[in-house]
């Protein structure tokens, strides 16, 4: 797999992790908080020459209850749905300034970030739009699958047969009824440069996709994966170890899509049963023998198609 | 001096946009907006413009990256319409409330449904709250000049607001009119380039729209109005400015023959033309009627209303909004809410007309001053004009 060779950015490796902290601790989210732990890694690959649009959510409403703030970064929040055209605002901005010579650093990442509703719902359109109009920044989604913010409500990244507050257990129901729509999969469907998915269990891949993102010219998108105790129904501990149970089993694989080319990390032979995965969770302890089958089911078929779209990427490679 | 000719509304609206010098348009096409932005779109593509033109998905967005630009320290502008300003209603808020200068042209259209694309003022009377300098243009000279005008007053540091031009759609956006284009070199003297500072600067990390509770909210609201209301005497120094250099002078009302006038008509945008030759007709007729002219729609000018009124008795508002369930339209409340606690109460009536495009002539005005003269008394409802029965 070569598709890594296209781009060239600074690797950081475990011998020197950047110093630099973007968030000031003593912010208000739960402890465990996947999305926090996750945020924190992903601006230490950024460095501090970073601009943030943030959409409203768990991070923007933690990290700044007036007059505190945990930024140490520019930072601003317009609204819930338009945090990838606000981006694009900016974006043009400083395109515009540096031309006109108002500016003089065009080095500055400008970093968009969204829950999974702010993403795959109610901001889905403007991020699309950014996207096909391809303005230079990265688009991070935090994905807890659900409305954390608000009182863990599904979203359209809440996973088959969860429990959420608008998708309750009763003896009608036995949580949400409709698939995960699949993000990554349509944000490369746009045709950007970059895509990948990462999880704050994987601290270095998260730091260094995110500087692969920053480094390309044009939209990079990165779903990370991350475990919100509160909303999930576990203890605070396991946030990090869910993470990686998930990755394990394929539940959320991890896989970048490179100028078009899949590179997909490929697990062990024997990847973990999904069962383990769920039995972690109290927003699954519902779930029927049947409906682990059918996830599993599910899990392995996605499995194989991304497998066999890094494949093609492969077969692809070097034909004349 | 700049050159008179005669010229689209539209256009000489969006050339001032580039005299200028705008650094960002953002904006999404709906009617009759549309020739505003594809004029600004051919203007950078030709390159007489340098500008960033963000051809965004939808007028949410289109507002949404003005905020951001504006945040960025670039001199922005958008334009929209009816169904497009309401799909921006959320942002307009936040644009104020985060004090982020830009200029908004709205093309005035009616609101669904039924669909309809034609002038009146059921999109922008909804959004008086925004917390933006609103004015109104009467004309393609009037629209041109407060483009210019409207920068320098939003981007003054003793501002810092949005500000938003009404320019009725078709009747005024559409028209051709003989508008003196003011030129280049001019445009640099009375408005220097945008020295916004970027409010997000690496160097200088700010956090911007912070989360903000019951013990601030209602301080920044406070801030926010008393910001808007000091626009005023900033906006009066930039209109006196104006005229010292072109000639054309601007206030936030303008009358015409209210000299000893029996009763005053109240009027915005476009139509005031044609209210101002039935003042004229009817005092041929005899009939003593005057009229004022709304241009400062927010902060509503108050005390310039109130002198300009005094002493006429009686006062026909036209409402080009039909505001269900409540008494009167949105200017004819807001009338009558300046005269609350003053010593004098004219009769104050509200006709409603003019809706989606149903024409507005001078029959309709010179009806608007007969039936006020025959004494219907300033409680009554909204009088609706012209309505057809099936
Ligand atoms: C237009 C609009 N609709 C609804 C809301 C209420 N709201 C605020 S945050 C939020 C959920 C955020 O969910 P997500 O994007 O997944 O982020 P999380 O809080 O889970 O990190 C909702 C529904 C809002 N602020 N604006
Ligand atoms: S609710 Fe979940 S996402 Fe929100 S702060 Fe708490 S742990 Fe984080
Ligand atoms: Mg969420």
């Amino acid at each position: 797999m070569k598709a890594d060779k296209h781009l060239e950015f600074e690797k950081i490796t475990a011998k020197a992790l950047p110093e630099f902290e973007a968030l000031s601790p003593g912010h208000r989210a739960c402890p465990g908080c996947g999305e926090m732990l996750a945020l924190r890694q992903a601006l230490k690959g950024l460095g501090p020459n970073t601009i943030v649009v943030n959409a409203t959510g768990c991070i923007e409403v933690v990290s700044t209850p007036f007059p505190q703030t945990a930024w140490n970064i520019p930072w601003m929040h317009v609204a819930f749905e338009n945090a990838s055209a606000v981006g694009s605002g900016v974006e043009a901005a400083r395109r515009a300034l540096l031309r006109k010579g108002r500016l003089t650093d065009a080095d500055t990442t400008i970093v968009v970030v969204g829950g999974d509703g702010g993403t795959s719902d109610i901001g889905f359109q403007s991020l699309s739009g950014a996207l096909e109009r391809g303005h230079n920044f990265i688009y991070l989604c935090f994905d807890n699958e659900a409305y954390m913010n608000t009182g863990v409500q599904r979203s359209s990244a809440t996973p088959e047969f969860a429990w959420t507050t608008t998708c309750p257990l009763g003896s009608a129901s036995s949580g949400k009824t409709h698939k995960k729509k699949d993000l990554p999969r349509i944000m490369a469907a746009h045709d950007i440069p970059y895509v990948a998915t990462a999880t704050p269990a994987h601290p270095l891949d998260l730091m260094n996709k995110v500087r692969k993102g920053a480094a390309v010219k044009g939209p990079a998108f990165i779903h990370i994966f991350s475990p919100c105790p509160t909303g999930w129904r576990m203890p605070a501990e396991r946030s990090i170890e869910i993470a990686k149970v998930a990755v394990k089993s394929n539940i959320y694989p991890l896989y970048e899509v490179i100028h078009g080319e899949y590179v997909v990390k490929r697990n062990s032979k024997n990847p973990l049963p999904v069962s383990e995965y769920f039995k972690l969770q109290g927003r699954f302890k519902h779930l029927t023998a049947q409906d682990v089958r059918t996830i599993q089911d599910r899990v392995d078929a996605t499995m194989d198609r991304l497998l066999s779209y890094a494949r093609l990427s492969d077969d692809t490679k070097g034909r004349p | 001096m700049g050159l008179r000719t005669g010229i689209e509304v539209s256009l000489a609206l969006a050339e001032a946009v580039g005299l200028s010098r705008a650094d960002v348009i953002a904006a999404y096409p709906i009617t009759p907006q549309t020739h505003i932005v594809e004029h600004l779109a051919e203007m950078v593509a030709e390159g007489r413009l340098d500008a960033e033109y963000v051809a965004v998905e939808s007028e949410h967005s289109a507002i949404s990256a003005c905020l951001g630009s504006a945040a960025a320290g670039a001199r922005t502008f958008t334009a929209t319409a009816s169904q497009g300003l309401a799909f921006m209603h959320e942002i307009l808020f936040i644009a104020s409330s985060m004090r982020l200068p830009l200029v908004m042209a709205v093309a005035n259209r009616t609101l669904s449904s039924p669909i309809n694309i034609l002038a009146d003022h059921s999109d922008i009377m909804p959004e008086r709250d925004i917390g933006w300098v609103q004015l109104f243009a009467e004309n393609g000279q009037e629209a041109h000049d407060l483009t210019l005008q409207a920068f320098k007053l939003a981007e003054d540091s003793q501002v810092l607001l949005p500000v938003l031009i009404s320019l009725d759609g078709f009747f005024l956006s559409h028209m051709i009119e003989p508008v003196t284009l003011i030129s280049q070199e001019e445009a640099d003297a009375f408005l220097s380039p945008c020295t916004l500072k970027p409010r997000l600067d690496p160097a200088e990390p700010r956090t911007l729209g912070a989360l903000g509770g019951p013990e601030v909210y209602t301080e920044v609201k406070q801030q926010q109005n008393e910001a808007l209301c000091g626009a005023v005497p900033v906006l009066e120094k930039i209109w006196n400015e104006f005229s010292g250099q072109f000639g054309r002078s601007y206030r936030s009302l303008e009358t015409y023959r209210l000299d000893n006038a029996e009763i005053a008509l109240i009027t915005m945008g476009a139509v005031s033309e044609t209210a101002r030759s039935s003042v004229d007709q009817l005092r041929e007729r005899g009939i003593r009627a005057g009229l004022v002219r709304i241009r400062l729609w927010r902060p509503f000018p108050v005390r310039e209303l109130l002198s300009s009124l005094d002493p006429i008795p009686c006062i026909a508002v036209l409402d080009r909004m039909l505001s269900p369930g409540s008494v009167n339209g949105p200017v004819a409340l807001e009338v009558k809410s300046a005269f609350y606690q003053h010593s004098r109460q004219p009769r104050i009536n509200c006709f409603v007309a003019g809706l989606g495009g149903r024409e507005l002539s001078r029959r309709t005005f010179i009806e608007m001053v007969n039936r006020s003269l025959a004494g219907e008394s300033h409680d009554t409802p909204s009088i609706h004009l012209d309505v057809r029965h099936a």
